[in-house]
């Protein structure tokens, strides 16, 4: 390949790439609305859309599906810097925590509030202001397989008891997560966070509903740790007669099931209905929307108003806040969408307040372990209270940054001064100086890296000296560190604190790399024969885990360990062993994702050492041979120490790289048992994303997972003997 | 040399590919299977009642996807052909200069890589933004080929460390420039290293999504891997359109594979190095 040729190609393909980005710049004035929708939502949305745009021509409507896992940080980013859209749609939940952070407008007096659900409206309020106009209620309610339980349960206990005479399970829903948990709670008379504000996971009710739950499990009842896939798997092949799920659930239902919906039913128990979480859907005006606000009030109106609203029923399915257009024949006759209507009407709506963001993790942590047994609901309901306390911080104090400052001057000449020092010495100058070839060849990449790479990460590494709350952030000097360091928000064994997570992750590290290896160098050293049949079809094959993306994969391997339906437990039942419940241990979870991550990993290496192999010269391995060198002595002292200069770099690249494996971990075990398979990159995500945003302390802990990686990479460079150079 | 007995081989690896091989299938089982839900069951095989391409068709009859689709093309190309330019130079220096600066750029490279992304991609946005190079694909393929620049560069300098120096000299002494001796020399016998390298940059720039779908704002804009994300919802997802994104996602990583295998193998062939 000669150089001068591609580097023209390379020319053409950025050249391309202007002219595609630009090329979309339309002149045409717009309004821009961005959703997380897809399905029949989208498509509802995108129609009329269409037909908006098609009856009038002075600006154009237009839309945006931002895929949901980045919908939130996409709207947090591009907001605050002028390029977010003018419109956007999404849950109520965040009101408080966008209220507050300036990335929203209050609903304008002219929007006629009063034409939807008194409900949905309320949900919308924060400090005295609506921030949104509603337009779709999504929450839980009562699946019923028909052919096993024909007709409604008036009361919880009915249907339990209907489910039992089935002969099949009574009941699925996808146990360990507390939004499922909520309508017990509920009908139990807890409150997790209260209007007043706070947060209350302590509450005696709390802990009585995860009881009842966990005698459900207990009587076999209840699947324990059922996730969304568990769930429709059991209600499409009849083996469960309720499932409670919400609206999204429809789409996972088999065409040919006789199947219907119903509110939740009454807790006889506690005397009470069982109420969920009603979730409200809704258009927001971001700050700094451009549109003119009669365009603006034009597509609310287009989006929320009666047609709107009816088109959305229809052809989206959805459950509308439009109180005139639930009246329409063909959304109050429909079975399915009237039953989830009438659920909105008896859900309460999730607290918008701030302190809501930090409920669901300490919370699911609890139910877990009450209903797997490890724990009493008394102590499992403490320790959430206390995590979300510790999760629940009050704005900071500022520090004072004048000694920091001094510091970090002192710490900046100090280093000029050594570089100055070095920069006199004799020979530096003038090799400099004789080097430029040198330079030249290394400046292209030194400037992209600089740019695109480090400025980002000191931009990034300086968030952690300050403490973010909504959307303020807060000199704090180092005390994030400190926190974190000292471990002072958990003791030191608990799975949340650093050190705990420092010592698993690390541990994972090193498993990982050396199953990596191994098998890479394995799989190529029996590849390389060129004599050999099918080598090529081989090699094919034993590449497509890391061909087919690995956000997928993970999720299939979850699937695999499941304890029921999973290939793993079947393989060991057909070898007469018991099967094992993968998640609910920390070794068997650890190892369920450390063999996921080996195979994602492994053609990597095996394709490296392939690449790597080439550079040995095959007559040096036949010589040793000819010699009388038996096949692990030619491995050990002619082909390892050749291939080495090769191999390093990966493997310390593919150390690093499991470091901060987040996918796997997130995606396979979820940290379960009891967030102690989180890796450190995890936990760090959890506080900027879960844990009420708090920025400066993921970053400290990005600073930090970094500083180990530091002295982690000298460590093994050490021990191999390979030098950094 | 003999024809050696390989039966061994093959009986170790034909259970090492079919365990491997599983999970895939299960892929495969979903993107056949027309419908939304994740059904678990120990049987990689789909049930041949229900077997239908409907998931392939409803993807690849869209304009969008084949809008999107050339959109991944020329990021993932145009990140192989920056990366590997910008690593190939920058690993030549490495190599074969000694210069001030030397070991500190290498250990430099490496520690980029312990960068965790989550404090990056923020200050990054700010900085595309600032630069204009937001919502477009020039500033994606930057991204990209930046972040396979440390990988490559290890990955080259240390493969051009194993060719010996002795033609280089030779030439040299033939007075023949630097450049030559990289274009005409070092880089053709470095095939092996490029193939990996090349692959490893098309491959960060093939399947990313995060990024993309944070700096892009138009849905003509977006890369394949933000467009199969948009089937996975907060609370559920479709399965089967996922599924047969994905497939359609990796069938370029295996092509390319299959074309780069010769590089990859047969790299040093003549008899130009060995002595």
């Amino acid at each position: 390949m000669s150089i001068r040729r591609s580097q023209i190609i390379v020319l053409v393909f950025l050249l391309v790439g202007l002219v595609g980005g630009c090329g979309d710049e339309t002149q045409v004035e717009t309004v821009e609305l961005w959703h997380a929708y897809r399905g029949a939502e989208k498509e509802a949305i995108d129609r009329l859309a269409a037909d908006f745009n098609a009856n009038q021509g002075d600006y154009q409507l237009e839309v945006l599906a931002v895929a949901s896992k980045a919908y939130k940080s996409k709207l947090t980013s591009a907001i605050p810097r002028g390029n977010g859209p003018d419109l956007f749609i999404e849950a109520h939940e965040l009101v408080g925590e966008w209220a507050r952070s300036s990335l929203i407008q209050p609903v304008s007096p002219e929007v006629e509030l009063e034409r939807f659900t008194e409900r949905s409206v309320d949900a919308l309020r924060f400090e005295g202001e609506t921030w949104a106009v509603p337009l779709a209620l999504k929450s839980l309610a009562l699946f019923r397989n028909r052919s096993l339980v024909p007709d409604a349960p008036a009361t919880f206990e009915d249907a339990l008891r209907a489910g039992r005479a089935s002969g099949q399970r009574p009941f699925a829903w996808e146990t360990g997560e507390f939004f499922y948990q909520v309508p017990f709670a509920h009908a139990f008379g807890a409150q997790v966070v209260p209007p007043e504000g706070g947060v209350r996971l302590d509450e005696d009710g709390l802990g009585r509903s995860m009881d009842y739950v966990a005698e459900l499990v207990r009587q076999g009842d209840l699947p324990p740790e059922a996730d969304g896939a568990k769930v429709s798997t059991l209600f499409n092949e009849g083996r469960v007669a309720f499932v409670v799920s919400g609206p999204w659930f429809l789409g996972d239902i088999r065409d040919d099931l006789d199947f219907a919906v119903s509110p939740l039913p009454d807790l006889g128990v506690a005397g009470t209905a069982l109420e969920p979480f009603l979730t409200v859907e809704s258009l927001f005006v971001a700050a700094g929307a451009d549109a003119p606000p009669e365009r603006l009030a034009a597509v609310v109106e287009l989006l929320a108003g009666q047609t709107g609203s009816l088109a959305r029923a229809q052809e989206g399915r959805q459950v509308i806040a439009h109180r005139g257009a639930r009246t329409d024949p063909a959304v109050a006759d429909d079975p399915i969408l009237s039953a989830f209507a009438a659920q909105s009407d008896r859900a309460i709506p999730t607290p918008n307040r701030p302190e809501m963001s930090v409920v669901w993790e300490p919370a699911s942590r609890a139910l877990r372990a009450v209903l797997s047994g490890n724990m009493s609901s008394e102590d499992a309901r403490r320790r959430a209270q206390r995590e979300a306390e510790s999760f629940l911080r009050p704005k900071p104090e500022p520090s004072d940054p004048l000694p920091f400052l001094a510091g970090f001057f002192l710490l900046l000449s100090g280093g000029l001064v050594a570089l100055i020092r070095r920069a006199r010495r004799e020979t530096w100058w003038p090799q400099a100086k004789a080097s430029k070839a040198a330079y030249a060849y290394l400046a292209p990449a030194f400037i992209g890296m600089t740019a695109v790479v480090v400025l980002p990460f000191l931009v990034g590494a300086a968030v952690s000296l300050f403490a973010h709350h909504d959307g303020e952030f807060t000199f704090v000097g180092l005390r994030n560190f400190v926190r974190i360091l000292a471990s002072t928000d958990q003791p030191i064994g608990d799975p949340m604190s650093f050190w705990f997570t420092l010592v698993v992750t690390v541990g994972w590290t090193l498993a990982n790399v050396f199953l990596h290896v191994s098998i890479g160098l394995g799989l190529a050293l029996l590849l390389r024969d060129p004599w050999m049949k099918l080598r090529g079809l081989y090699r094919v094959l034993l590449i497509v885990p890391w061909a087919v993306p690995n956000y997928i994969t993970a999720l299939i391997w979850r699937g695999m360990f499941d304890t029921e339906f999973g290939a793993i437990n079947a393989l060991l039942s057909s070898l007469g062993l018991a099967p094992v419940s993968w998640f609910s241990q920390f070794a068997t979870s650890f190892a369920a994702n450390l063999a996921t991550n080996t195979w994602l990993g492994f053609p990597f290496m095996m394709v490296v050492t392939l690449g790597a192999l080439q550079a040995i010269p095959r007559d040096l391995e036949e010589a040793a041979a000819v010699d009388g060198a038996g096949v692990w002595d030619r491995f050990r002292h002619v082909t390892l120490p050749l291939l080495k200069p090769a191999l390093m770099p990966a493997v310390i690249l593919g150390s690093v790289w499991t470091f901060n494996m987040f996918n796997v971990i997130y995606l396979v075990s979820g940290g379960e048992p009891d967030g102690g398979t989180e890796i450190l990159i995890s936990e760090a995500y959890k506080w900027a994303f879960t844990r009420q945003a708090q920025y400066g302390y993921a970053a400290a802990y990005a600073v930090l997972v970094f500083g180990v990686l530091l002295l982690y990479s000298k460590a093994t460079s050490k021990l191999s003997g390979a030098r950094v150079e | 040399m003999k024809r050696r007995s390989t039966w061994w081989r093959h009986a170790l690896l034909v259970p090492i590919t079919v365990a491997t091989l599983y999970p895939v299938l299960w892929v495969l089982k979903m993107a056949l299977t027309p419908s939304d839900a994740f059904s678990l069951s120990a049987s990689p095989f789909p049930d041949l009642r229900t077997v239908s391409l409907t998931n392939f068709e409803t993807l690849l009859s869209s304009s969008l996807f084949w809008r999107q689709l050339t959109n991944s093309v020329l990021v993932a190309g145009a990140t192989t052909l920056v990366g590997i330019t910008l690593s190939c130079t920058a690993a030549y220096s490495f190599s074969r200069f000694e210069f001030p600066g030397r070991r500190a750029g290498m250990a430099g490279l490496l520690v980029t890589q312990m960068f965790p992304g989550v404090i990056i991609a923020i200050p990054l946005y700010v900085l595309l933004d600032v630069t204009g190079l937001l919502n477009s694909l020039t500033g994606l393929t930057l991204c990209y080929a930046t972040t396979a620049i440390p990988f490559c560069v290890w990955m080259l300098k240390g493969y051009f460390d194993t060719i010996p120096r002795d033609l280089e000299e030779a030439a040299l002494l033939d007075g023949a420039s630097r450049w030559m001796i990289f274009t005409r020399i070092i880089l053709p016998l470095s095939r092996p290293a490029i193939a990996v390298t090349a692959l490893f940059s098309f491959m960060t720039a093939w399947n990313e999504f995060i990024l993309a779908a944070t700096f892009m704002n138009r849905a003509t804009a977006y890369t394949l891997p933000v467009a199969l994300q948009a089937y996975v919802g907060d609370r559920s997802t479709e399965w089967g359109l996922f599924a047969a994104g994905a497939v359609l996602v990796s069938l370029p990583v295996m092509a390319l594979f299959f074309l780069l295998q010769k590089q990859l193998v047969e790299g040093l062939t003549a008899g130009s190095v060995k002595g």
